[in-house]
């Protein structure tokens, strides 16, 4: 599988202030590629510089094959995009700015364009500054999900949407991943990537902390155990089993949590003591998230090690 | 009385988002009309030769249609007053206009007013605090004004006349633009009302005070109070009370208007508009003529009524006395020598000229307010290229200022006709003069494209140069400045009197100049980031 998008150690500074410090990401061809992040990690920073809006200071970068601040006009043929503040012109009205960004990019798909609006239930003949936040999103993502392109940059573009709407937004990404279309979509919404993403990429401080599958990443992270043995052994020793945290031995019930890489092993040691009944809770998405977010960077050197 | 909460939070705010914007102006003012006084001063030592000026200038229509009437022409000091009064006064209610709609319409269309309405904000409180912020600058400004002028050897009361006059135009645009600010939706509009305003105020007083049966015009326009209150000579400061009372109505129509409106509404309700997109909506030109087509049509329509009023004064002015004094006077206070007609009519050109400049830069930024308002971004996400984008409103900004002097040369001649034994002679006559200074428009014009691709964080140094240019070039030989400083306006050169031939040499010098700026804005707007704020 060829990359669509392929960036290699991109640094970024808006004067003293370090937008991207190294990033790297790959989107392979006819993925759609979450990309995932806290506020300010660099997430929009990123799409700019694909999108030949921002320069990078330094790194690498290709896109669909072209150097996205050179090849702008051949590119942009070939992708759309939906910023994460959309704003209209507030003279126009909806249909227009779809109409009109539609031809700016090269033409659009006009069966598709009337079938999203009646699928949106958007009013194609207010004007800009009467929709609100959601319509307006609603809007853009018409416009963007109107053309055939080969790529799809969205950012954050559910925020606003009721979930209805939100609904008919992932229907129609997983269409887009059925005609063999690229997606990058930045979101903070967990369910909307777990839904619709192939794989991902957790960017903290413009670096990339984690690339893979929900899967690989669900692999990294912890899982929590509520065990009751016949015969406990010390807190100590369960303590300096590898990988265990937060140990607790309340008469001859243990809770831990243990590094889902360690889980057989700790079963292992646990089985001579005699396990009377036994828990495991896998991480729930949301701690997924909230571990990487907050530890990013240190669980990439765990990662690297272990894969080393 | 409730819906005042917060008002004195709210100044405090403004006082700080103004803390030098307020200062700048103020003093660039204050320095306008004791400047102007003190080199007027300069350039009539003797008393005597002044009331001589005076004298000849009270009976030429020209200044009078210019400059305004003159109220003691045997007293020497209202000389000294004669080309800031309506001028600065101008200038005044402009620097009144752009306060009070800063916070008020800016704030609502940027959504902030909402953000703060939702504290313990009264309903009335933001417009109470733009209002009282504007009103306390332009009396601030006109009192040290009037003191700078007496400072600078002219009379104490007159002086203090003419701070009240000018304070008289400053309220009456506070309250014109508090109301319009509640009428329309957009900051644009606001203050495309508000200047409108202005402009009509300015030509009503025109022909009022050369025209003999239209007279009482004057007594309608709020330029026309503060040339009533008469300035170094009657001094009648009951004059001033109708501005006030003015300026109180308008802002008691605006509070009633705020009842009565939506917050972020006006008070037209927005019609729906196309469904789909026209079939030429297709291209970057085709979006910048869709945003930029309304306010060139307001422009056009304006430079076209000014073009028709003045083209009629000046039918008036030539049947006049030519006086040698007047010349005189005109050449001194910065003309330059010909039949008073053209000499008035070459004036005026050359203020239409900054007009068209302004509107120039106004034009050419709107490609700022794109970028801000993150409508670039969607655009050049496309496969539009930033030269395309940057071309599709340039070309609006340099035709659209061009076709304003056309515009306004056509007016003149139509206006004009009859003095001119007809319409094709009146072109013949004005037009090369209308037009000549359309590659020193284009300068500016280019420059504000340059500083948008260069310094997009700074693009209010477009307009600093344009106040520059005016500066040296119009007020420069008022004040004495050496040639050599007047002659870095691009309007000091290739403009011509009409009837005066057109120099070539100059006119395509310019246009290189201005072909290069522009490209020279491709350049470095094609090596930039875009700025999302």
């Amino acid at each position: 599988m060829s990359a669509a998008i392929e960036i290699r150690d991109l640094h970024k500074s808006f004067g003293s202030s370090v937008a991207l410090d190294g990033l790297d990401l790959e989107v392979g061809t006819g993925e759609v590629h979450g990309f995932l992040g806290p506020n300010g990690a660099g997430k929009s920073t990123t799409l700019r510089i694909l999108l030949g809006l921002l320069r990078a200071d330094s790194g690498s970068v290709i896109l669909l094959g072209g150097n996205p601040w050179t090849d702008v006009e051949s590119l942009h043929r070939r992708l759309a995009y939906v910023p994460g503040d959309v704003t209209l012109w507030p003279t126009l009205s909806g249909g227009e700015v779809i109409d009109l960004l539609g031809r700016l990019r090269g033409g659009l798909n006009a069966t598709k364009r009337t079938a999203l609006v009646e699928r949106f239930g958007l009013d194609p003949t207010k004007k800009g500054r009467t929709y609100s936040k959601g319509n307006r999103q609603k809007v853009a993502l018409v416009a963007a999900l109107s053309s055939d392109v080969d790529l799809l940059v969205l950012d954050e573009p559910t925020s606003g949407l009721d979930p209805l709407m939100e609904a008919i937004f992932r229907e129609e990404i997983q269409a887009v991943r059925a005609e063999g279309r690229t997606v990058l979509l930045s979101s903070h919404i967990l369910s909307e990537v777990e839904a619709l993403c192939d794989r991902l990429s957790i960017i903290r401080a413009g670096r990339n902390v984690e690339t893979g599958t929900l899967a690989d990443l669900r692999h990294l992270t912890r899982t929590g155990i509520d065990a009751v043995l016949a015969d406990p052994p010390v807190l100590q020793e369960i303590s300096a089993f590898p990988g265990v945290t937060a140990a607790r031995l309340e008469g001859d019930r243990l809770t831990c949590s243990v590094e889902t890489t360690h889980l057989g092993d700790l079963l292992a040691r646990l089985g001579p003591h005699g396990i009377r009944s036994l828990t495991s809770q896998p991480p729930s998405l949301e701690e997924l998230f909230m571990d990487q977010y907050r530890r990013g960077s240190a669980l990439t050197d765990q990662a690297a090690e272990a894969r080393a | 009385m409730s819906g005042y909460a917060a008002t004195g939070t709210l100044v405090r705010l403004a006082l700080r988002r103004d803390r030098i914007l307020v200062p700048v102006w103020v003093l660039a003012l204050v320095a306008l009309a004791g400047g102007s006084a003190s080199s007027t001063i300069a350039l009539y030592p003797d008393p005597a030769k002044a009331v001589e000026a005076a004298r000849a200038a009270a009976l030429s229509p020209a200044i009078v249609g210019m400059y305004g009437p003159i109220a003691d022409p045997n007293n020497p000091d209202s000389i000294g007053a004669l080309k800031t009064l309506v001028l600065g006064g101008i200038f005044l209610a402009v620097m009144a206009c752009i306060l009070v709609r800063r916070h008020t319409r800016s704030e609502e269309e940027a959504g902030l007013t909402e953000l703060v309405g939702a504290g313990v904000v009264g309903r009335r409180a933001p417009l109470t605090a733009a209002v009282l912020v504007a009103s306390v600058t332009v009396v601030v400004t006109s009192l040290l004004a009037g003191l700078s002028m007496a400072g600078a050897g002219l009379g104490l009361t007159g002086s203090l006349a003419f701070a009240a006059a000018w304070a008289g135009i400053g309220l009456a645009f506070v309250g014109v633009t508090a109301a319009a600010a509640q009428l329309t939706e957009t900051a644009r509009g606001c203050t495309g009302f508000a200047i409108g305003t202005l402009g009509v105020t300015y030509l009503v007083r025109a022909v009022g005070d050369t025209s003999a049966e239209l007279g009482w015009l004057t007594w309608v326009s709020p330029i026309g109070w503060a040339e009533k209150v008469e300035v170094y000579g009657a001094n009648r400061f009951i004059v001033a009370l109708l501005p006030a009372v003015f300026t109180i109505a308008l802002i008691g129509l605006a509070f009633a208007l705020l009842e009565r409106r939506d917050l972020g509404a006006g008070l037209v309700p927005t019609r729906p508009g196309a469904a789909v997109g026209t079939p030429s909506l297709r291209s970057p030109f085709a979006l910048a003529w869709r945003l930029q087509r309304g306010l060139l049509i307001g422009w056009l329509v304006g430079f076209a009524i000014f073009g028709l009023v003045l083209g009629g004064i000046a039918g008036n002015v030539t049947s006049f006395v030519d006086s040698p004094q007047v010349a005189d006077m005109l050449t001194r206070l910065g003309g330059s020598a010909g039949s008073l007609g053209d000499v008035f009519l070459s004036t005026e050109l050359r203020f239409m000229a900054i007009g068209a400049a302004a509107y120039g830069i106004s034009a050419a930024l709107r490609l700022k307010s794109e970028e801000t308002d993150l409508h670039t971004e969607q655009v050049l996400a496309t496969s539009v290229s930033r030269r395309a984008l940057l071309v599709g409103h340039a070309v609006i900004a340099l035709g659209g200022s061009a076709l304003l002097l056309l515009v306004v040369g056509a007016g003149l001649a139509l206006g004009g006709a009859s003095q001119f034994n007809g319409l094709r002679k009146a072109l013949g006559h004005l037009l090369p003069a209308a037009l000549a200074p359309i590659p020193a428009v284009w300068v500016c014009v280019g420059l504000a494209l340059v500083v948008y691709g260069a310094l997009p964080k700074v693009v209010v140094v477009a307009w600093a140069l344009l106040a520059a240019f005016l500066v040296v070039g119009e007020l420069g030989p008022l004040f004495g400045f050496p040639r050599g400083l007047v002659d870095l306006s691009p309007f000091s050169h290739g403009t011509v009197v009409p009837g005066g031939s057109v120099p070539g040499a100059p006119l395509v010098a310019l246009a290189l100049v201005a072909a290069a700026l522009v490209l020279a804005a491709g350049v470095t707007f094609r090596r930039r980031d875009l700025v999302s704020s």
